[in-house]
């Protein structure tokens, strides 16, 4: 394969996809999560061997345990300044878009039949759905952190504070907590290293990586082919003009390259010890 | 004890030599100067070199030499003889004739059986343990015997891999680990005289063999009793609790001292020993261990920490009763302050937590079984269908790249 975008960013006229915010929140997501899973999977596969160095590498069990709750509490920031973002939207600038139609992320019927007919063009019995703004596997993505956020989360808080909460859930709710935990991890990393990194970066439309998320910008031309639906929305409304952008300079786009691969690594690995512990 | 055994010593040799003075026509014994004549000669050597030096002073200051013993009442063989030099060949002295007691025990022992069994076996005889001409009475400071000294004497052989296989072991029941051990410690660095030594546990002439004999103190049924002679209380614990209790049926298989403390090394439960309990206790009790390895307890446990509960934490280490025992400290009656040992401020709700959950058994908890059950669908539902669907898509979007690389004419699908 020819050299796909790594060096610069592509000519033409770009426009923005995600504000300064967004991309902060996303890099300290993407930090939070990777450092609870560090702390976090040695525990789950405490027979193994990586498990015992890893847990080793962050300072034993004790400091594991502190950085894993520190990481938490990041993330659960992200996710109340992403929730306090979307709150002030609909209930402040009364913005009720992000509740129906082609800028929200609510699940709807055009979801369904274009998972369908992407699944139909996987296998060439059709035309590529013309995607809007938001496709069917990046809502999936962010109703999983939601569900994974109240999940995880909330027995995360009941594991640390046990006292606390067993004066008012029954004993059996803490083996409870303690399993959904442990599962719902497995299921949140190892979703995310491999589905989330191949829809996103690594599948070979997009290899290595798609910089979108950390320079905020994309060419008009890709919005085009890979989102029709949007670029017409975007043509009729005659919304191009307010949403142009400048193309990323190449400083940023490496650095976009560099923080991606890094995590994109790293993610694999853990996703690579897990799995190889889950089958063997 | 020791002057008791003086007087016998005395007696005996008094005994012994009474008749001698009165048959005057039986050639006369040779005294200790006609030995000493040649055997006091630092130089004398045998045929095949080795000296047969006897230092004078050395048995003087003996036990036997302050006695006045000579030399013939052990070397019984030489008593009539008149013709110098003697045969080199000499009997092996027979203690018996003043120590027959102790040579009665020695007999039963399997220092004595392993002799009988092959004429080479390098198995202690009186003189490996005692010395020869050089035997201080084990009130002696310097006696081998001495209760600060027989570690060292044992050890002459038991700490040699090439007299005594399992020596070389690392399982804390090498002999050599006695001298790191709680007890060889206070025997040897603090010098107690109630610390234990070799002969404590395992008897002094009637030494038996824990695995070949039955009868032996540290046998498998009597390694309790032995080292409840000492430790009266822990015995009396262990005794009442379900492995005493399975022990005194006959049931060898539960756990006595020396699985959980080692035989040799044994040590005021360190951290290495609370991680090692756990191995040893799911020797027996797998599902409980492999139910302990799903919480979080046995998680850090796991990873080498040993800052949470293992087995004896929850469950005491002797005074195991079944959970509905009202003296069980995991029953009903005792468990939150079982808890609360670790986690002060713990409620009766806390204590209803399961440390040995099982997701399978819907019998236990159903809630958790429940949940269990969907998580494993819930996972295998969402990796089968993105399994699927990537599988699917990736040579599909392989396909797109080349498709966009020919539109663009550049190869970039951009």
């Amino acid at each position: 394969m020819k050299d796909h975008g790594t060096a610069a960013p592509a000519g033409g006229a770009y426009v923005r996809r995600f504000d300064e915010l967004d991309r902060r929140l996303h890099i300290v997501l993407m930090t939070s999560f990777l450092g609870l899973a560090f702390t976090g999977l040695p525990l789950l596969f405490s027979e193994r061997k990586w498990a015992k160095a890893l847990s080793n590498l962050v300072g034993g069990f004790r400091a594991a345990g502190g950085l894993h709750r520190v990481f938490a509490i990041v993330m659960v920031i992200v996710f109340l300044v992403h929730l306090s973002r979307m709150m002030k939207r609909l209930f402040l600038d009364k913005d009720t878009t992000i509740l129906w139609g082609p800028g929200s992320m609510v699940p709807q019927p055009r979801d369904l039949s274009e998972m369908l007919g992407h699944i139909r063009w996987f296998v060439g019995l059709g035309e590529r759905p013309r995607f809007d703004r938001f496709t069917y596997w990046e809502k999936f993505d962010y109703w999983a952190v939601f569900w994974g956020m109240g999940i995880i989360g909330g027995s995360g808080f009941i594991l640390w504070f046990p006292k606390f909460f067993s004066r008012v859930l029954p004993g059996d709710w803490f083996n409870v907590a303690l399993l959904v935990h442990g599962e719902e991890a497995l299921l949140a990393t190892v979703f995310i290293f491999t589905i989330h990194f191949f829809n996103g970066h690594l599948r070979p439309e997009k290899f290595p990586m798609d910089t979108v998320i950390f320079t905020g910008v994309l060419p008009l031309d890709e919005v085009k082919h890979e989102r029709p639906a949007e670029y017409e929305r975007l043509i009729a409304e005659g919304k191009v003009a307010e949403i142009a952008a400048p193309a990323p300079t190449p400083e940023e786009f490496r650095r976009g390259h560099i923080i991606g691969t890094i995590a994109v690594c790293v993610g694999l690995l853990l996703a690579s010890l897990t799995i190889y512990a889950l089958l063997s | 004890m020791k002057r008791m055994r003086l007087g016998v010593v005395l007696t005996a040799f008094l005994l012994s030599a009474t008749p001698l003075g009165a048959a005057a026509p039986t050639p006369k014994a040779p005294s200790n100067d006609d030995c000493l004549g040649c055997h006091e000669d630092p130089s004398a050597k045998r045929a095949d070199g080795s000296s047969l030096f006897v230092d004078k002073k050395v048995f003087a200051g003996s036990v036997h030499g302050a006695a006045g013993a000579s030399c013939v009442d052990c070397h019984t063989d030489l008593a009539k003889t008149t013709d110098f030099p003697h045969p080199e060949k000499l009997a092996k002295p027979d203690c018996s004739g003043c120590h027959a007691q102790q040579v009665e025990d020695y007999a039963k022992s399997w220092h004595a059986a392993a002799r009988a069994k092959s004429p080479t076996s390098k198995a202690a005889w009186c003189a490996d343990c005692h010395g020869s001409h050089d035997i201080k009475p084990s009130n002696d400071p310097t006696s081998r015997t001495n209760h600060f000294n027989l570690p060292a004497t044992c050890m002459r052989c038991h700490g040699d891999p090439k007299v005594f296989p399992r020596a070389g072991g690392a399982d804390g029941s090498e002999p050599m680990s006695f001298h790191d051990s709680i007890h060889g410690k206070a025997l040897e660095k603090s010098g107690l005289k109630v610390a234990p030594n070799c002969a404590t546990c395992h008897g002094y002439h009637e030494i038996r063999s824990p695995k070949r004999d039955p009868k032996s103190t540290v046998a498998r049924p009597h390694v309790p009793a032995t080292c409840g002679s000492c430790h009266s209380k822990i015995l009396d614990e262990y005794a009442t609790s379900i492995h005493g209790e399975q022990l005194a049926k006959g049931n060898e298989s539960v756990p006595v001292c020396s699985d959980c403390h080692s035989a040799h090394a044994i040590s005021a439960a360190p951290e290495v020993r609370r991680l090692a309990i756990l191995k040893q206790c799911g020797s027996c009790h797998d599902s409980s261990l492999k139910s302990y390895r799903d919480t979080y307890h046995g998680q850090v446990s796991e990873l080498g920490f040993a800052a949470v509960a293992t087995c004896a934490d929850c469950h005491t280490a002797h005074e195991i009763h079944p959970a509905g025992d009202v003296r069980s400290s995991v029953g009903p009656a005792k468990r939150l302050a079982t808890c609360q040992k670790c986690h002060p401020g713990a409620g009766p709700k806390f204590a209803k937590y399961d440390p040995h959950a099982n997701p399978h058994d819907r019998g236990r908890s159903g809630i958790l079984w429940f949940t269990a059950l969907f998580m494993k669908y819930l996972l295998i539902g969402v990796f089968a269908f993105f399994g699927i669907h990537t599988a699917l898509w990736f040579p599909r979007s392989v396909k797109a790249r080349r498709e966009a690389g020919r539109r663009d004419g550049n190869g970039d699908a951009r």
